[in-house]
């Protein structure tokens, strides 16, 4: 094969292209057009794109997505319905198939929110593809503001919901800024029918002011025929803190990328993950932290479950910048395959110039504790119920230093639903 | 209530046998004393009743109230009312205590046909268990057996045991590791749990644990079988003389 000869576009390719041709959007449509001609150009990247190793997208990305249309406000709320909120006492902004809608939810004191698409994510290689998808497909955004030394006492929650009234490409912007001193929970859900191969593609921009502390609760459950190409990004000053929670309980294909960057002494990431990868399904997690200058520290622990024919992906980098002395990184990634045909990849890199510096990272695979389960059954408790009770506490560990007892359980009830449907 | 005839037990995976020929019957409130030097098969024998896969059965048969226990799954055993109070109870990251007991004992509720029980219900009858053993309820919030002492671990299955009330106990070494103190509190809860319905089989290296559980019976085994068998009279002429002398006798 010649390496030179034009390359044919697949279906999602030229679908992705013409969903942003014909889109009635009316936004800044010249980074658009630029990001869909290096698209156009190059394809979406491939297993010869080291940061897409694990995740071939051009050959996994599938479909004939349509551009979404705005759908009235009535449709809108319904098609929140399936979706109870996970906190009930929590103001929610709410996105349907890239649109933001406004349901006049009071905001929280100290909160403020500027409706419009953010700037699109910076993007010029295919390396940058989760990007560049984001600035042609994005529609709604928001931008989020919490006032310097407020303790936010409410929840923000940004719940996005498919309508599946078509197989659409749409996207969301989302620019958090977290003000010095601000403390904030901010939970961000996923959700989409069943059955309908929609691509949801999602940036979320977070800055954390100096000695601010913010819980962001990313829960993707899209629905299982579902792409989703997503990407966190966050900022953090001097003795700022990210608590991050991300589950994985849905989609067909899901890439998420979490990127951090600590640009302050005694900044710190705290990142817990679970990702329940089912049957069909195909979830990577990949996240980058670096480490900038002296005194930052990171904690990053994923559990993972796999059945079926499903492929998880964990890869996780740590970067040490030479003046970053004193970095504490931890990294851990542990596994449960529960079926012969599933498979999981962890690649945890570490690239490092200080020299006095602590960064360890661990991954292991393993099936049920045959101990464990003995000692279930021998007290009366059924073999499918005795693994079911395993695998539960073996990721609902990960979510224990949540400090918000009933955020944890509704989070739980959401392991348990997948749990229901797949093991 | 128990009848083994029999019975040859071999280790699955390098097919050593540890059990060659073992007969037993326990009838219904008997308690049972099995002793025996290291590496006679106690352990084995407890494993074999509760049905642990490692173990494979060559020859003879288990019979449980009528019922063939060979053909039980683990979980059906213990439903079925076979406990095994563990000699190394194992610990469980992340399996809260009291979500464990709940299922435990609404599941052989559910295999008897009885209603779930109720949380309040549920509480009331954990938190009684527990003070009987003297066992703080805080630790019950904790995960099975994880940072439990030898002793706390040794207590929680016996409190297991009288909260699922079983009709067959088998106590796998539950003495070892137990400081005199413990070893009254855990032997107490045994002996309040004796009834003409129920039977104990109490495994033990040493007589002392039979001091305070009084078995009915005493049952010596070595390499495999029982070679021996008297009332509790004989557990403390073992003490004295020690096994060789009536291991030599039997051959």
């Amino acid at each position: 094969m010649n390496a030179h000869s034009p390359r044919i576009l697949t279906e999602a390719e030229t679908a992705l292209i013409d969903a942003v041709a014909r889109s009635s959007f009316d936004g800044d449509t010249q980074v658009r057009k630029a990001a869909v001609d290096i698209i156009e150009k190059s394809g979406l990247p491939t297993r010869r794109v080291e940061y897409f190793h694990y995740t071939d997208l051009r050959a996994l990305l599938k479909g004939d997505f349509q551009p979404a249309e705005r759908v009235s406000e009535n449709v809108a709320r319904d098609a929140g319905k399936p979706y109870p909120r996970l906190v009930s006492d929590a103001c929610v902004l709410h996105f349907r198939d890239g649109h933001y809608h406004d349901f006049g939810e009071e905001l929280p004191d100290g909160v403020t929110v500027k409706a419009g698409l953010p700037d699109a994510p910076k993007g010029d290689t295919l390396e940058d593809a989760t990007s560049l998808v984001n600035t042609a497909v994005a529609i709604g955004g928001v931008s989020l503001t919490i006032a310097d030394n407020t303790e936010v006492d409410r929840v923000v929650g940004l719940a996005h919901a498919q309508t599946g009234v078509a197989t659409t490409a749409s996207g969301t912007r989302l620019a958090i800024e977290a003000g010095a001193g601000s403390t904030a929970t901010l939970i961000e859900r996923a959700c989409g029918p069943d059955g309908n191969g929609y691509l949801n593609s999602s940036d979320v921009d977070i800055t954390i002011g100096e000695g601010a502390v913010l819980t962001y609760v990313l829960s993707i459950e899209e629905g299982d025929a579902a792409s989703r190409l997503g990407r966190i990004s966050v900022d953090l000053a001097k003795d700022a803190r990210i608590n991050l929670f991300i589950l994985n309980a849905g989609g067909k294909l899901v890439r998420q990328e979490l990127v951090f960057d600590c640009r302050g002494e005694g900044g710190h990431v705290e990142i817990a993950g679970i990702n329940l990868v089912g049957d069909e399904s195909h979830i990577d997690v990949t996240s980058t932290i670096t480490h900038h200058v002296p005194n930052t520290t990171a904690n990053e622990l994923f559990r993972n479950v796999c059945t079926g024919r499903g492929r998880g992906v964990f890869q996780g980098r740590i970067n040490v910048a030479q003046p970053a002395q004193l970095t504490d990184a931890q990294m851990a990634c542990n596994t449960l395959l529960l079926s012969d045909n599933c498979d999981f990849s962890a690649k945890p890199e570490l690239e490092i110039f200080a020299d006095d510096v602590q960064c360890a990272h661990g991954a292991t695979v393993t099936d049920l504790e045959e101990s464990y389960l003995f000692y279930l059954m021998a007290r009366g408790i059924p073999e499918a119920r005795a693994r079911r009770l395993l695998i539960k506490a073996f990721v609902a560990e990960a979510f224990e230093p949540m400090e918000d007892e009933g955020l944890e359980q509704a989070l739980e009830a959401r392991i348990d639903d997948w749990l229901d449907s797949n093991v | 209530m128990l009848e083994i005839k029999n019975l040859h037990v071999r280790i699955a995976e390098d097919e050593t046998e540890i059990i060659r020929g073992l007969n037993l019957t326990v009838k219904a409130g008997e308690v049972a004393a099995i002793m025996g030097p290291n590496g006679s098969g106690k352990s084995t024998l407890s494993y074999v009743l509760s049905g642990k896969e490692d173990y494979e059965v060559t020859e003879g048969s288990i019979t449980y109230n009528g019922e063939n226990l060979l053909e039980m799954d683990v979980a059906e055993r213990a439903a079925a009312g076979v406990f095994l109070a563990f000699q190394y109870p194992v610990e469980i990251p992340g399996v809260p205590t009291m979500t464990f007991l709940k299922e435990a004992m609404n599941a052989q509720r559910k295999q008897r046909g009885e209603d779930e029980l109720t949380t309040p219900d549920f509480i009331k009858r954990v938190r009684a268990a527990a003070k009987d053993l003297h066992i703080d309820f805080d630790m019950l919030k904790r995960p099975v057996n994880v940072g439990f002492s030898g002793g706390e671990k040794k207590r929680a299955e016996i409190l297991q045991m009288g909260l699922l009330e079983p009709n067959l106990c088998v106590l796998d070494e539950t003495d070892s590791g137990l400081d005199i103190d413990a070893l009254k509190i855990v032997s107490d809860g045994v002996n309040h749990l004796r009834d003409p319905n129920r039977a104990v089989i109490v495994i033990t290296h040493y007589q002392r644990l039979l001091d305070h559980i009084v078995p009915d019976t005493v049952h010596v085994l070595s390499k495999g079988k029982i070679v021996k068998s008297g009332d509790k009279d004989l557990a403390l002429e073992l003490e004295e003389k020690g096994y060789a002398d009536i291991i030599a006798a039997a051959a």
